[in-house]
């Protein structure tokens, strides 16, 4: 149970999967502007995630033990088609969720948090409840950090910054010093 | 393949004009099959070179953490004894026994892992069970945040506190500087985590495989067929 | 020759002009995390050359037989495969630098760039093309990696490629190789850019206007 809570909060914030990993740039920098939609697209890529965490552990339970090298083709092949497959039910099953939730959906499978997650869970030799608790965490943190840009982002768009700065080169700058803030988060490593 | 089938079936009815869903599901095989052609081609190519690097890295960590030791045999713990292993395979239930140049039986080199920092620290350390000292430490495995918790193997004074360290009760990491106790290791300033995370992995390990270990002076002989590789002088 | 001229062309705007990382801000990823070192960073951008020129030469080469519907399944197919190729071949070749760069081998795969450059180009243009295209624009790639490698390389651990530059009393600034390190300097390195650009863009108004009034005076004489 302790080991479980430990890979939740160290997901979320110790090696926050945007802010420590760089993993999920391109919405954290691009899709940002706006707090309800970063919050919006925070939420489906938690839901990707965890599906993802659930076809990695079928995958190498019961594929790739006997093919290793099929690791990366099949995890890309296999989360690509179950996430469209679920956009598809979406939109049949609840047009509404789909209007706010779906629209996110096939943008996220190209996200490289999604394949970052079934490889470092992998790497880690996580079980089943561990990858999920993994997903969560990581789904979590990166809902969290793209809130905290948002919010930052709108706040400093009626300030005056010069022109030659506003864009990418700011976020970035933006972005590293939240970065800055969670390394703190590193104290709470328990001492044993 | 299941991408084929999904797409294809979004457009069950545009066969006139677009290609139909055979042609696509065609395509798809081919690619796959193809694809996985080449996949185990590279594998089949890389495979013996990995291996090898794999087992040569071994070594010579077996190697480093135990002095003077020039054969090595491999230890596999079933049905509570330690049996010697011919198989080329690598698990958690394995250590390592060296023996000098005269088959003498000299100590042991074990393998502990836990989560680090970042992703999986894998250790071996020497053990010597005559007089519970640890001989040295060698990391084979880790992503600890380079310039701080890659000290763990980089730093020569972290390692080198690993050499001759009296093992009668459990180690702990404290602040640099601040070593009185026989059983204390000075902790790398700036990777105090990877210090205690490497410390954890040698307590951990200690325990599991003490009770493990065969009584002294009845060690598993080194049965020559099995010496892996004389140290290279 | 002007099939050359344009070839050329096409390899150089990948470079400067429609740099992936500096002007299109594309494969942020790969780009951030393994250049804490100048030789990971050198190394990712061999890999990330070898996947997107391969990538490019097959799918300019088969493009007539690629259907539309199923063309980016396709795309990330071909490259997952070169991926893998890259990934054994460095295991087996390189081991310690594989083991630095580790999970983000397979995260090429994720480069928004190189499917990108796919989509954007290669399946519409002809193999030279291509190949030239995925050349300059993985060139591109490299001299920003190396940039910014070697930028936090020597400020964080004072080396270049592990030699080190100054004398033992340089205290290195350990947060620059550290991931907050990353997003400061290509932020930075991003603002030296567009600093870079918009004054060479006012420089070439200036020059206009001076040819704008010389003209306009001859017209007037």
């Amino acid at each position: 149970m302790d080991d479980l809570l430990w890979i939740f909060i160290s997901t979320l914030l110790v090696n926050n999967f945007v802010l420590a990993y760089f993993l999920g740039l391109c919405p954290f920098l691009g899709v940002s502007g706006q707090l309800l939609t970063s919050f919006r697209l925070g939420l489906a890529t938690t839901f990707v995630l965890i599906i993802t965490a659930l076809c990695a552990w079928v995958l190498n339970t019961y594929v790739l033990i006997h093919a290793p090298y099929l690791r990366l083709i099949s995890f890309i092949v296999v989360i690509a088609s179950t996430v469209q497959f679920i956009e598809m039910s979406i939109k049949k099953l609840s047009p509404s969720l789909f209007k706010s939730l779906g629209i996110f959906l096939p943008l996220i499978t190209t996200n490289c948090a999604i394949l970052g997650l079934a490889i470092f869970a992998t790497n880690r030799g996580y079980g089943l409840v561990e990858g999920l608790v993994f997903a969560l965490g990581a789904g979590a943190g990166f809902t969290l950090a793209m809130v905290l840009m948002a919010g930052i982002r709108e706040e400093t768009e009626i300030m005056d910054v010069p022109v030659l700065i506003r864009g990418t080169a700011f976020n970035l700058i933006i972005a590293g010093i939240l970065s800055m803030a969670f390394m703190g988060f590193a104290g709470l490593f328990s001492s044993t | 393949m299941n991408t084929a089938n999904i797409t294809s079936s979004t457009h069950p009815s545009a066969q006139n004009q677009e290609p139909g869903s055979s042609r696509l599901v065609i395509s798809m095989a081919v690619a796959g099959f193809i694809s996985g052609v080449i996949i185990i081609a590279i594998y089949m190519l890389t495979f013996d070179t990995i291996k090898e690097n794999k087992a040569r890295e071994l070594r010579e960590a077996v190697f480093r953490v135990l002095p003077d030791v020039s054969h090595m045999q491999k230890l596999h713990f079933v049905d509570n004894k330690m049996v010697v292993v011919k198989s080329d395979g690598m698990d958690d239930e394995m250590i390592f026994a060296g023996y000098d140049k005269d088959a003498k039986f000299i100590g042991y080199a074990i393998q502990g892992k836990a989560p680090g920092f970042q992703d999986t620290v894998h250790i071996l350390y020497g053990y010597l069970s005559s007089n519970s000292n640890i001989t040295g430490m060698a990391v084979l495995e880790s992503r600890e945040t380079p310039g701080l918790g890659d000290k763990i193997f980089k730093d020569m004074d972290f390692v080198s506190e690993f050499i001759n360290l009296p093992m009668h009760k459990d180690i702990k990491a404290v602040k640099k500087g601040t070593k009185t106790q026989e059983n204390e290791i000075d902790a790398i300033t700036g990777a105090t985590i990877s210090s205690k995370i490497v410390v954890k992995i040698i307590n951990q390990a200690f325990k599991k495989w003490s009770p493990r270990l065969p009584q002294q002076g009845s060690e598993p002989a080194l049965e020559l067929s099995e010496v892996k590789v004389v140290k290279e002088s | 020759m002007a099939t050359d001229v344009s070839a050329y062309e096409e390899m150089i705007k990948g470079l400067w002009r429609d740099n992936p990382v500096f002007v299109q801000v594309l494969g942020m990823c790969p780009m951030l995390a393994v250049t804490n070192s100048a030789i990971n960073a050198v190394v990712m951008g061999l890999a990330t050359f070898f996947v997107l020129v391969t990538s490019s030469f097959l799918v300019s080469s088969f493009k007539q037989w690629i259907p539309k519907q199923v063309r980016i399944s396709l795309y990330v197919i071909i490259i997952a495969t070169f991926v893998t190729v890259v990934d054994y071949s460095l295991l087996a070749m390189l081991p310690a630098i594989h083991k630095e760069l580790g999970a983000f081998i397979p995260l090429i795969v994720a480069n928004c760039m190189i499917l990108g450059r796919q989509e954007a180009f290669a399946s519409k243009h002809g193999v030279k093309y291509a190949v030239m295209d995925a050349v300059g624009m993985s060139a591109g790639f490299m001299i920003a990696l190396f940039s910014l490698g070697a930028v936090r390389e020597i400020l964080g651990v004072g080396a270049l490629f592990g030699v080190d530059l100054f004398s033992a009393n340089f205290e290195p600034w350990v947060i620059m190789i550290l991931p907050p390190g990353g997003f400061l300097t290509l932020g930075l390195l991003l603002l030296f850019f567009n600093w870079f650009t918009e004054r060479r863009r006012q420089f070439l108004i200036k020059v206009a206007d001076v040819d704008k009034i010389a003209v306009g005076v001859k017209d007037n004489g």
